[in-house]
This record gives structure tokens, C-alpha cells and sequence, in this order.
């Protein structure tokens, strides 16, 4: 191992209990902006999508609203996440210890981390949300884009259209998914929404969980 | 028309050449796609243009503009020669049998009597035979080769198909079919419509294209019959009205003739046109022209026409010319007019060679422009660039815009095509400051009639001898001036029994009240009865039709006499007898002559009586051969256009029509076909009308450019692609537009030779909602039919070129 | 001659049908009506048509729209394609039939076919912003448009379009005000060869059947109408001269039917995709029902403590 797993702003403060900066304040805002954007475009998209939910264009004023905003919303997101990507993408790189963490996903599931290969800064499920979140958002704002008639109405065909609505809606249910993946993993264990609130988390946080990011943290080396 | 329009649905073979029928008058079509569709009628259209009519066709040949003659010639020698015509009808019916003097002749192309200096031709050669007894000579049995029938075998026999493919590039197929539809309706089982328009009229020999469509007819047996009929489509809703009212130059009301200066006396006027009966027992109605006239006269002058004074016969002018536009713009350009009157009218638009026209309207004091919208004529003097080059500077003629009502904020009525005086009732308050047309004509009359009592002037007397005794002279009211156009009687009408028929004041139920002595008045004879003691037969709106023959002769009224068909009687045999079951109209019950319609004839003359059904020739028949009656010959002879690709491949020493009206300079102006080798022609597009709808936004929407229709041969030739900027320029003007590249122009191959020929849309000007163009008529020449003057905008030549520009 | 629609009266008319007439509606269930109304529909007869364009002006008139002054482009067609304003559009094919030799100038008034299955209607998210009447007709209210363009999507014949002005998707509503009244579309009432008739489905079939007859004794041995099963029928339907090749009128649609791609989206994926996000939600609160939390103990925090004991 050789790759660094510490990013810039992370650092260690003993104490007791100890206290780890995770993100940074920068970190923080991009991630919320996109985390906002995301679900308003949720709610505006699944609006459009179904008429069971057709009400909640009530939340953006209306239909027209909901039409005009979802798109520019999504170009918020877009250009949010590209922050976010290029702030994670190193560390979000693949390794062959995430392939064996990803094979003992009942441990996983059960919270028997003991059993599993120790985790640099992001587990490997946390890697599969970063690297799926970022190709359904490159897939969404394309095909956004070719099904945007305000604007682009005259770049492409009905039939382009067609399949790029399909691909727009297909993509959003699963990003949508992943989305609860990732806001549950969140919930479920306990002490990570702090990282994205306050930057912060506690050191058995971080031993418990990213533990191998904590020793280099901690010895500098990895 | 001398059918209807709801009769062309009763035709067997609708031919349309000419005219352009579904474009230029879709709502009348309606009568062609019902024939076709409810009794299988065929539709044939020929034309330089695959058009809108020959989408709808069966049959469609093309012809190069300009050669109709050829072809209706060839479909004529097609008839006689196969022995495909209706024989009793064209013994009986027609002067087949009349014979000719010996001294008519016909030499390479000209008639006898032709003087070339004057461009005119003596016609006194062109006559009947007559016995002692007065009467024109005929030989029944059509034998005799002096008699109409066999002068026109000999003068047709030349026009074979092949010619025909030759001079009018129409092949030979494509003529045959034609000629063999026509053929098919020679038997008075089945009937044939012609439709044409201004594509006939508009030729330097146009009145003669009409002639070859009648003589078909007459060949055929069509006229007077449902379903026949030659059938003029009239251009503008009421322009039947208008020429009915007598607008045209050398008229009267009603088609009675303003006297020449060669007339000093009433009766040296009506010497003239009185016609006295060619042969024995026949009606030869015009021999009540006296009447009309007289009638014509007090309704003019009132009071002031009195037997003394020939009914005030010396106040009408005395015609020395001709005076149509055409001449007024010529008089205009020689700074011979000062103010010019334009009701109406657009003529920088409508009169050919605009470059002269806007010089002429420079040259005026004053130009006043009556219309409901802004015309082109109204901004002659505004520069708008290539479309209207003029220095506004340099234009002293000082113009007034009078608003006029548009048609709908005023009550009145409409005469369409068929002759059908309808009314329509007002819909709209007149706009802003707009007044109708007759309020506006009453005020100038009355204001100049108290100038000249204060100051009198030149024809001083005449204009205050004219009745102007409306209750409200500034405001005549349509009541009073319906009046005047039906008659009424003047003093109690009695009969041969004195017994009154009409009290004085009443109005005329028919033209037949009309007399001679002042005791009735009517400007207009044969509308009379359209407003007569029964009312306004204008306003009837009954849509029965009893006999399914499409005569509604209750809805409105059809001059003359409420009739549908003219010359009617000719449905049926000389014993009165339908000449079919399948086109019984009129007929001779044994008492009188019964069916749909009004009789074209008295009602009660027995067949054996053996009077004519062509009551208002005094022949009592039809004419294949016209006498004198028309100025360049008494048949037609094929004559080029004056500018043509080809020389005259019939008779080489013709250089277009040899009595066709030349002003200085027309000459001059003519292009060749070394520098124009194309041919030109100008037509309407359906979704405007005439110059007017550049006007309305919505027609704008629909056609909102300028454009030039060429083959993809000859854009190819030139470089053209679909929807660039081309030129066209002819030796008088140019044009710019977009070019329609169609599959539906092919180039012709004539005596050997490809000749192109681009169609060129009129509707487009300079003022108005669609994209500004120059006017179409910058192109065209105005040397003019000899018979009625007619510019030949149809057929002329001209070059195309590709220019840089916007490209669609 | 078809017996037109006379002219109406001048006093008022209580509407035809209405809200209680509807079989479909956007993006909402509903109970149809019993008793389906007669269907309706116009005949196009192109082997009638003249090309004269009075029913796009008519169109223009009845329903209050403005179209701009275009150019031209080397063609009759004008304006040169559908637009928020011009809802039914003549398109002009010339045509050289092989087979006689012919020059056919074909010329097809394009615009909302009303379909009896509307691809519109289907991809519409806005509850009531497409309805189908019983009659046949499928008409847009804008007032509940929300301007997303789906319907574009939808339709099976490219007719739809969006308004650059106020965003809402606008095209031809088979007059429907005028029909509720008793009187036909404006554009039948323009036109003046009776290339256009209207009546019930079933006249407009029996008509239809009349002319076919007359085009085969002319020679058009493959006329007949256009009524495309593909979207259950239409009820604006034509007779064409050629209906074996409808693709050479202007490209009208060979077999047209919904879009499977539309059909996917507005079927299956609503359904799956819903059910994924709600088994992914109940997946996690499964989980955390009988995993619970997954909290970090007293024993990792002293680990870290330890960890980081060596730096203090």
C-alpha cells in the first residue's frame, strides 16, 4: 500500500474521547448543496415521473414550476458533484481490499467489522455510491439535457428524445436507490452524520470504521 | 360564364386551360370535385404549370404559354376530321351551312383586307353570301365549299397533333387524350365544361383563344346545355358587376356602346347596332336595343332627355379611341393627363411595364387613391429600394388617400361568375374615417357640379343635365340607385289593348317593359327585374333545387331575366325535343317551352316556327365564323406571343398578332430569344388575392415571399439550387425571388429546340404584410389584344440567373 | 355531395358534452361514463384536397392565433412545419408514380389524428392537462399544461408543439368547442371541395368508402383509408390514393403506434421503478429493525485513544 489514504484537512485531536476532522468546511457546504439539490430534483423528477406523486409539484409552485426549476436544479447538482468528484475521486480509487470488504457483505451487513480488511478513509461501499452516484449524474445531465425542449428542443429528434427520457427516468430510480443506500448507511451507523454536519468525528468513529485511515492519520505512514 | 357554377356539376368532361381554376377560384371548384365525385366526370387541365388544378385531374397535358390557338386548333381539325361532332346540332344550331363571299380569303396567315401600315384589316370581305330576298345564303347539306363548314375543314386541316407537339410542345399522347375526351361529349348524351380564365385573355390574340373554346363547344354541341358551356372565371368577387355596370372604357351599362364621333345622331348610333334578321323569322333580340338605350338615356338625364333633344343622346361623350388604363398610363407618360382617379384600383401593380407606369404617375398634378387599404399606387413615389426605385424628390404629383369602406361594412350586392346578383347585407361599422364609395363619388360630383355652375368649363352643360335627384344628394341611397339600374315606369305602360301593365312609378319586372319613347327608364337592362315591383330579388337565399340540376332559381337573381343557362334552348332539338334523357333541361311541351330554367327564348314560339336559339344573333344561330366581328379575323389563325423562343412555325411571315394594339415604343422594349431565351408567364397564387391580401396577415402567413417556379432541369442548367435568390430580367424590367425547383415545370422541346419557362407569381409588391418585391409587371410588355386590349401578360421572354442573397 | 353541418343558431347551445363525457385523463384514473358518446371523427380526402390552405386560415381565425410572417424556402409549404400557432399544416409531395408514369402532386393537411389510443395523453405527467372525450376527441387544457413537451414524446405522428411564448404544448383540438354546439371544425367549414367532411366515425367510414370506390375506377387501385389500428384507429383519418405507401404523403407514419420506448417508460418503469425505491426504503428499515444500530463502542473510542496516545 502506497496511496496516502489522508486528504487534505484531515487531522487527529487527542483528547477524550479523541476527535477526527473528517471534512472540511468547503467539503461540507459542496456536499450539502448537492445533497440538497438532489433531493429537490428527487421530489421534482419523481413529480413528473408518476402522477401518484404528481402533488409534490406543489412544493416547487406548481407544475410549470416544477418543469422550469428540475433542470436547473440538476445544473446546480451537476456542477456541485463535479466539486465533490474532484475533491474524493483519489481516494475513492478502487483497491483490491475493497473487492474482498465487497465480498464479506454479510459481515458488512452485520456489522462485524472485525472481520473485514481494515478501511482506509471511504469503505468500498461508500466507493461503489461515489463511483455510481458519478456516472448516474453525468448520464442524468446528458440525457437532461437532450429531453430540455426549453432549450435544446431543435438539437434532437422525437426518437433521441424518447430514449434519452427513458435513460433519464431509469437512471433517476436507480440513483434514487442509491441514494437511500447512502443516506441509510449514514443513519444506521451511528456517528457518521456528524462528518458531514460538524466535519467532525470521534476517534472510535474512525478506529471502528476507517480505521486504517485513523492510524495514518495518527502515524503519519500507512 | 354562359353556364353557372352549380352547373358544372353536371358535366361529363371538365376541361380547365386557360385558368387555373382550383387556385384561382377554389370556392367554385367545389362544382368540378362534385361532378368528379358524383357522376365520375373526368377532369382534364392543361397548362404551362402542373398547378393545384392538375393535382386534382386525370388528365393533365402541358403546353407552352402562349400556343393555345395550336392546340384548341388541333383538338378542332382532331373533331372535324375524325367526324366527332354533334351534326344536327352543328347544321341546326351553328352557321356551318352559311356560305361565304367569294372575295374572303385567307393568305399565309392573313385575312383578306390586311393593311399593313395601319395594322388593321378592312373587314367588309368578311360576309355571308345574300339572296335577293335579303336573307344570308346556306346550304343545309354543308356541301357547298364556300360555306362555313367547309372554309373551316380547309382552314383547321393543317393543325395535326404533330403540329401541335411542334409548336405548343404538348406530346402527342397527352393531345390525343385530350382531344379525345372532348370528342366524347360530341353527342348530346354527354357534356363538357370549359373553365378558363386570364390565361386565355391575357394574349396578344387572347379574344381569339375564346373563339377556338366556343367553336369547340358549338362543334361538340355544349352550349346551352347542363353541364356545357364556355365559362369565363371571373377574377374578382363582383368584377362580373363591374363590367356588367359599364366600366369597361368603350361602355355603357349593360353592354350598350358609348357613341364614337362617328355617331353625331342617336340614330346614326343605334343604325348601327340594331340588328335587322340574316335569315327568315328570327328573333335577333338586339333589335331592342333602342329601347335599352333610351331607357338607358332618361335614367341618366331625367327630365332633362326628351324626344327634342335625342333623349340627350349629345350629352354622352363622343369616343374618338380607345380608353382603357393602358392608354390613360400612355397619355399620363406623354404628360397628357394631369390627375388620375384610382377607385379601387393598383394599376403601378396591375398595368405591365411599371417602370412607364411610375414615370406617368410622376407626371401627374394630382393622383387619388380610393381604397380600403394602403396600395402600392398610393406610395408610387416612396423609394423602397430595388422594389420602388424612385427619388421622392424629384415626384411633384401630389396624392391623396381617400379610406373607402371595405366590402363588409357596407350593404349591397355581388354579381359573381355565373351572372348571380347577390346581396349581402352590412356586417361592420365602416373603420375610422372610412365612407363607402358612393357617399364619396356623390360629394365630388356635387361639389364639382357647384364649381362649374359658379365657373362653368368644358362639358358645362352635359354634367348639369345629368338627374341627380336622390333625396339626399350627398348620400344616394341603394334603394334609389337599385331603382335606377332595374327601370320603371315613367308614365302608365299600356298594351296593344291600352289596358296598363305598369303604373307610373312602378318599377320593371323584365327588360321586356323597357320602351322606346321615354316612357320607361332602367340604366341597365339586363339586370332589370332584380329589383322589381316584387322587391329585391337579390336578397332570396332559397337553396332548392326541384330538378337536381343544380338551378337554384330562387336564390338571388341571374341576369338576364333570372336565366342560368344561356341559350338554353339549344338542350333541345329543332323539334323541341331533349336532344337526351340524360340532358333534358328545355323543352317544347306542345304549348311552350318548359323546364328548370328560364327560357332563352319566347316561350311560346313553336319549334316549327324555325326560330334560332341564338336569339341575339341575327343569324338566330351560333357562329363558327365570326363575320367581321373581330378585329383580327374571323377565325383563328395561330399567332405567336409578341416576344416568343420560336418563330411562327405555321405561318413564318406572322410576327405575333398582325392587328394587335402597338404603342411607341412597345416595339422598341420587345426582347429576343438569343437574349431571353425563356419563356415567362404570371399567374395568382390561391393564398392571396390579386394585390390585395399582401395586405392581411394571415395570407401573408401563407405565402410570405416572392418566387420563381422553374424545372430542376433548368435550375440545373443554371446553377440554381431550391430556395436560393435568383433574377429574372426581361428587356423592360427585373425581378429578384426565391426559386421553387419543381418536378411540376418541364422544359418543352419546340420544333426540336428546349424552351424553359419559369412561372412568376404576381401577388407581391412593396407595401403590405409579405416580404417586399419588386412588381411582377416590371417584366411584362404592354402591347395589347386587338379585340379588347388585353396586355399580354402571360407569354413573354425573359433570363434567369443565380445571385448571392439569403438562402432558405 | 356530403349533407355539410348547417349553420348554427344564434342563440345559445348547451354544450354537447363535457367533464362527465371523459374516457381518459392525464395522469389520473378515472371512471369513464357509462355510455360512450357516438365517435366522431373528420375525413381528410387528399385525392379532393386543392391545397388552398383556407383550413389553416380558418384554424388561425376560429382559434385566435397569430403566425409570423415566414420566408420562403424553395417550397408551397408555409409556414414550413407545425408551431405552437399553426395546428393543421398543408405538405406538399411531389410525387412520380412509377407505375403510370404520373406526376402526382400530393398534398396532405397535416394535424392532431385524435388517436382512439393517444401517445399524448400517455406520456402527459399533468393530471387533466390531455383528456379524451367519449367522442374521440383529445383535447389539451392549458390552464393544467405544464410545458414538459412529453406529449411531443408521445405521439406517434410529430404533432404536438411548444410554445415559445408562454411554454405549453398547443395542437389542433378537432374544434371541440365547436363540435360541443353542433357545427364541424372550423377547417371543414373552410373548405370548399369537401376535402373535408365530419360526421360520426361510422359516416365518416361509409363516406370514406365512396370515394375509395371512385379513386379504384380511376385507376388508384391501392386507394383507401387511413384509420391506423396501430393506436386503436384515429378520428381524424384519410383517404389516400396510395394507402399501401402513406409514407409518400409528407412522411405520414408507415404503421404508426405509441412508441415502445414511451410505452416502457410510462408502463413498466413506473412500476418497477417505484417498487425499487420502496424496497431499497424497507430494505433499511428492515435492517435496522433487526440489525439495529451500528454504534461505535466504549472499547473503539479507548482503541483510538490508545492510537493516538503515542503522538500526545
Amino acid at each position: 500500500m502506497s496511496k496516502s489514504e489522508v486528504d487534505a484537512g484531515d487531522s487527529v485531536h487527542p483528547g477524550k474521547p479523541v476527535i477526527v476532522d473528517r471534512y472540511t468546511l468547503p467539503a461540507r457546504i459542496n456536499h450539502w448543496i448537492t445533497a440538497i439539490s438532489l433531493v429537490l430534483l428527487a421530489l421534482s423528477g419523481l413529480a413528473l415521473f408518476t402522477p401518484a406523486l404528481y402533488f409534490l409539484t406543489g412544493l416547487f409552485g406548481g407544475g410549470q414550476l416544477t418543469r422550469i426549476i428540475h433542470p436547473w436544479i440538476g445544473v446546480v447538482l451537476f456542477v456541485s458533484f463535479l466539486g465533490l468528484f474532484f475533491r474524493f475521486f483519489r481516494l475513492n480509487l478502487w483497491e483490491k481490499t475493497d473487492s474482498v470488504w465487497m465480498s464479506r457483505l454479510r459481515d458488512v451487513l452485520a456489522g462485524d467489522e472485525n472481520k473485514l480488511p481494515e478501511v482506509g478513509k471511504y469503505n468500498a461501499g461508500q466507493k461503489m455510491v461515489f463511483w455510481s452516484m458519478s456516472l448516474f449524474i453525468l448520464v442524468l445531465i446528458t440525457s437532461g439535457v437532450v429531453i430540455w425542449d426549453q432549450y435544446f428542443g431543435n438539437y434532437f429528434t422525437i426518437e433521441q428524445k424518447r430514449i434519452a427520457v427513458l435513460i433519464h427516468s431509469a437512471t433517476a430510480i436507480v440513483a434514487i436507490c442509491v441514494w437511500i443506500v447512502h443516506v441509510y448507511a449514514a443513519i444506521w451507523v451511528r456517528g457518521t452524520i456528524g462528518a458531514m454536519t460538524r466535519g467532525k468525528v470521534t476517534g472510535g468513529w474512525a478506529w471502528r470504521h476507517h480505521r486504517r485511515w485513523l492510524k495514518e492519520l495518527v502515524t503519519g505512514k500507512n | 360564364m354562359t353556364n353557372s357554377w352549380t352547373d358544372i356539376k353536371n358535366a361529363d368532361v371538365i376541361w380547365i386551360m386557360g385558368g387555373n381554376a382550383a387556385e384561382a377560384h377554389p370556392c367554385g371548384f367545389k362544382w368540378v370535385t362534385e361532378a368528379k365525385a358524383e357522376r365520375g366526370a373526368k377532369l382534364m387541365v392543361v397548362d404551362p404549370r402542373f398547378n393545384r388544378s392538375a393535382a386534382v385531374a386525370d388528365h393533365y397535358a402541358p403546353i407552352r404559354s402562349g400556343s393555345d390557338i395550336t392546340f384548341l386548333s388541333g383538338v378542332i381539325n382532331y373533331l372535324l376530321t375524325n367526324d366527332k361532332i354533334h351534326k344536327e346540332y352543328v347544321r341546326n344550331y351553328t352557321n356551318a351551312a352559311f356560305i361565304v363571299r367569294d372575295d374572303f380569303e385567307f393568305n399565309e396567315g392573313l385575312f383578306s383586307g390586311y393593311d399593313e401600315s395601319k395594322r388593321s384589316y378592312d373587314r367588309s370581305t368578311w360576309e355571308y353570301k345574300f339572296g335577293d330576298d335579303g336573307f344570308a345564303l346556306r346550304d343545309m347539306t354543308l356541301q357547298d365549299p364556300r360555306c362555313v363548314f367547309q372554309l373551316m375543314k380547309k382552314h383547321f386541316a393543317q393543325y395535326t397533333p404533330e403540329l401541335v407537339e411542334r409548336v405548343s410542345g404538348t406530346p402527342k399522347d397527352k393531345f390525343l387524350k385530350v382531344a379525345d375526351w372532348v370528342a366524347s361529349t360530341a353527342n348530346g348524351e354527354r357534356a363538357m365544361t370549359i373553365m378558363y380564365a386570364l390565361g386565355w385573355t391575357q394574349h396578344s390574340h387572347g379574344a381569339q383563344n375564346i373563339r377556338c373554346a366556343a367553336m369547340i363547344q358549338l362543334l361538340c354541341g355544349n352550349i346551352g346545355i347542363p353541364g356545357g358551356g364556355v365559362n369565363a372565371l371571373r377574377g374578382h368577387s363582383n368584377v362580373q358587376g363591374i363590367t356588367d355596370v359599364g366600366t369597361l372604357t368603350a361602355a355603357i351599362p349593360g353592354y350598350l356602346a358609348l357613341p364614337t364621333e362617328q355617331e353625331p345622331t342617336l340614330e346614326s348610333h343605334l343604325a348601327k347596332r340594331t340588328f335587322k334578321p340574316l335569315t327568315p323569322n328570327q328573333t335577333s333580340y338586339w333589335q331592342n336595343y333602342r329601347k335599352f338605350y333610351v331607357s338607358f338615356l332618361k335614367t341618366q338625364f331625367g327630365a332633362n332627355a326628351t324626344k327634342e333633344n335625342e333623349f340627350g343622346y349629345n350629352y354622352l361623350p363622343k369616343l374618338d379611341g380607345i380608353y382603357d388604363c393602358i392608354k390613360m398610363f400612355d397619355l399620363m407618360h406623354q404628360g397628357k393627363t394631369n390627375g388620375l382617379l384610382c377607385q379601387g384600383f393598383n394599376p403601378l401593380m396591375a398595368i405591365p411595364n411599371t417602370n412607364k407606369s411610375r414615370e406617368a404617375l410622376s407626371k401627374l398634378k394630382f393622383l387619388v387613391s380610393m381604397d380600403p387599404i394602403e396600395t402600392d399606387t398610393a406610395r408610387f413615389w416612396e423609394n423602397h429600394g430595388e422594389f420602388n426605385n424612385i427619388d421622392p424628390a424629384k415626384v411633384q404629383t401630389e396624392v391623396f388617400m381617400l379610406p373607402v369602406t371595405s366590402f363588409a361594412e357596407e350593404e349591397g350586392s355581388v354579381t359573381n361568375s355565373s351572372r348571380v346578383i347577390q346581396w349581402k347585407w352590412k356586417a361592420a361599422d365602416p373603420y375610422f374615417e372610412s365612407r363607402t364609395d358612393i357617399d364619396i363619388l356623390a360629394d365630388l360630383f356635387v361639389r364639382m357640379r357647384k364649381m362649374y355652375e359658379k365657373d362653368g368649363g368644358k362639358g358645362k352643360e352635359a354634367l348639369l343635365a345629368v338627374d341627380w335627384s336622390y333625396k339626399d344628394p350627398l348620400h344616394p341611397s341603394v334603394d334609389e340607385l337599385q331603382t335606377e339600374l332595374n327601370g320603371k315606369a315613367l308614365t302608365d305602360l299600356k298594351d296593344a289593348e291600352g289596358k296598363v301593365v305598369r303604373a307610373a312609378g312602378q318599377r320593371l319586372a323584365s327588360f321586356g317593359e323597357m320602351r322606346d319613347d321615354g316612357s320607361t327608364d332602367g340604366c341597365m337592362w339586363i339586370y332589370t327585374g332584380f329589383y322589381g315591383p316584387t322587391g329585391n330579388m337579390a336578397q332570396r337565399r332559397d337553396n332548392s333545387d326541384p330538378s337536381g340540376l343544380g338551378v337554384y332559381g330562387n336564390w338571388g337573381f341571374s341576369w338576364p331575366a333570372n336565366r342560368r343557362i344561356q341559350y338554353n334552348r339549344a338542350s333541345a332539338d329543332p323539334d323541341g325535343k331533349p336532344w337526351s334523357e340524360a340532358k333534358k333541361y328545355m323543352y317544347w311541351n306542345g304549348e311552350r317551352w318548359t323546364g328548370p330554367d328560364v327560357p332563352d327564348y319566347v316561350p311560346t314560339i313553336p319549334p316549327d316556327r324555325a326560330v334560332g336559339p341564338f336569339i341575339m344573333n341575327a343569324e338566330g344561330v351560333s357562329r363558327l365564323w365570326v363575320r367581321g366581328l373581330m378585329a383580327d379575323g374571323p377565325f383563328p389563325v395561330h399567332m405567336e406571343p409578341f416576344e416568343s423562343p420560336v418563330g411562327n412555325l405555321v405561318f413564318p411571315k406572322l410576327k405575333g398578332n398582325p392587328v394587335a394594339r402597338v404603342f411607341k415604343g412597345d416595339l422598341e422594349a420587345l426582347g429576343t430569344s438569343k437574349d431571353f431565351p425563356i419563356v415567362g408567364t404570371t399567374y395568382r397564387l390561391t393564398e392571396h388575392f390579386h394585390y390585395w391580401t399582401k395586405a392581411v396577415h394571415a395570407n401573408a402567413v401563407m405565402q410570405p415571399e416572392f418566387f420563381v417556379e422553374m424545372s430542376e432541369e433548368l435550375a440545373k442548367e443554371k446553377g440554381i439550387k431550391h430556395g436560393q435568390q435568383v433574377r429574372v430580367w426581361s428587356k423592360r424590367g427585373e425581378v429578384k425571388g426565391k426559386a421553387v425547383v419543381t418536378k411540376r415545370l418541364k422544359p418543352f422541346k419546340i420544333d426540336g429546340k428546349t424552351v424553359h419557362e419559369v412561372g412568376l407569381p404576381l401577388n407581391f409588391g412593396f407595401i403590405g404584410e409579405t416580404k417586399k418585391a419588386s412588381p411582377i409587371n416590371g417584366l411584362t410588355s404592354a402591347i395589347g389584344d386587338s379585340n379588347s386590349q388585353t396586355p399580354e401578360y402571360k407569354a413573354f421572354l425573359v433570363n434567369v440567373e443565380p445571385i448571392a442573397g439569403p438562402v432558405a | 355531395m356530403f349533407t355539410p353541418v348547417p349553420n348554427p343558431t344564434t342563440s345559445p347551445v348547451a354544450a354537447k358534452f363535457g367533464q362527465q363525457d371523459l374516457i381518459r385523463r392525464s395522469a389520473s384514473s378515472i371512471t369513464p361514463p357509462a355510455k360512450r358518446q357516438t365517435e366522431v371523427a373528420k375525413l381528410i380526402d387528399v385525392s379532393k384536397c386543392i391545397g388552398c390552405k383556407a383550413c389553416q386560415v380558418a384554424c388561425l381565425e376560429w382559434n385566435n392565433l397569430t403566425e409570423e410572417v415566414g420566408v420562403n424556402v424553395g417550397v408551397y409549404d408555409n409556414p414550413h412545419d407545425l408551431t405552437a400557432n399553426t395546428w393543421t399544416l398543408m405538405r406538399y409531395t411531389e410525387y412520380e408514380n412509377a407505375e403510370s408514369g404520373n406526376l402526382e402532386w400530393l398534398i396532405r393537411k397535416d394535424g392532431c389524428m385524435h388517436c382512439e389510443d393517444p401517445g399524448c395523453l400517455k406520456a402527459c405527467p399533468a393530471p387533466g392537462a390531455i383528456v379524451q372525450y367519449s367522442n374521440g376527441i383529445v383535447d389539451f387544457d392549458h390552464d393544467k399544461c405544464i410545458g414538459c413537451g412529453y406529449c411531443i414524446k408521445g405521439c406517434p405522428f410529430n404533432i404536438p408543439r411548444i410554445s415559445q411564448v408562454d411554454q405549453k404544448a398547443y395542437k389542433c383540438s378537432l374544434c371541440s368547442d365547436r363540435i360541443a354546439v353542433g357545427q364541424g371544425p372550423a377547417c371543414q367549414k373552410a373548405c370548399p371541395t369537401q376535402a373535408i367532411v365530419f360526421g360520426t366515425k361510422d359516416e365518416m367510414k361509409q363516406w370514406a368508402d365512396h370515394r375509395i370506390k371512385d379513386l379504384k375506377s380511376r385507376g388508384f387501385k391501392n386507394a383507401g383509408l387511413y384509420d391506423p389500428p396501430g393506436v386503436g384507429g384515429t378520428h381524424v383519418m384519410y383517404v389516400l390514393q396510395h394507402v399501401d405507401k402513406p409514407q409518400i404523403y409528407a412522411g405520414l407514419p408507415n404503421n404508426p403506434s405509441i412508441s415502445p420506448l414511451v410505452e416502457v417508460w410510462k408502463g413498466v418503469t413506473k412500476y418497477v421503478g417505484l417498487a425499487a425505491i420502496g424496497a431499497f426504503a424497507a430494505f433499511g428499515f428492515l435492517h435496522h429493525a433487526l440489525a439495529g444500530a451500528n454504534r461505535v463502542t466504549e472499547e473503539d473510542e479507548e482503541n483510538a485513544e490508545r492510537l493516538t496516545e503515542g503522538r500526545r
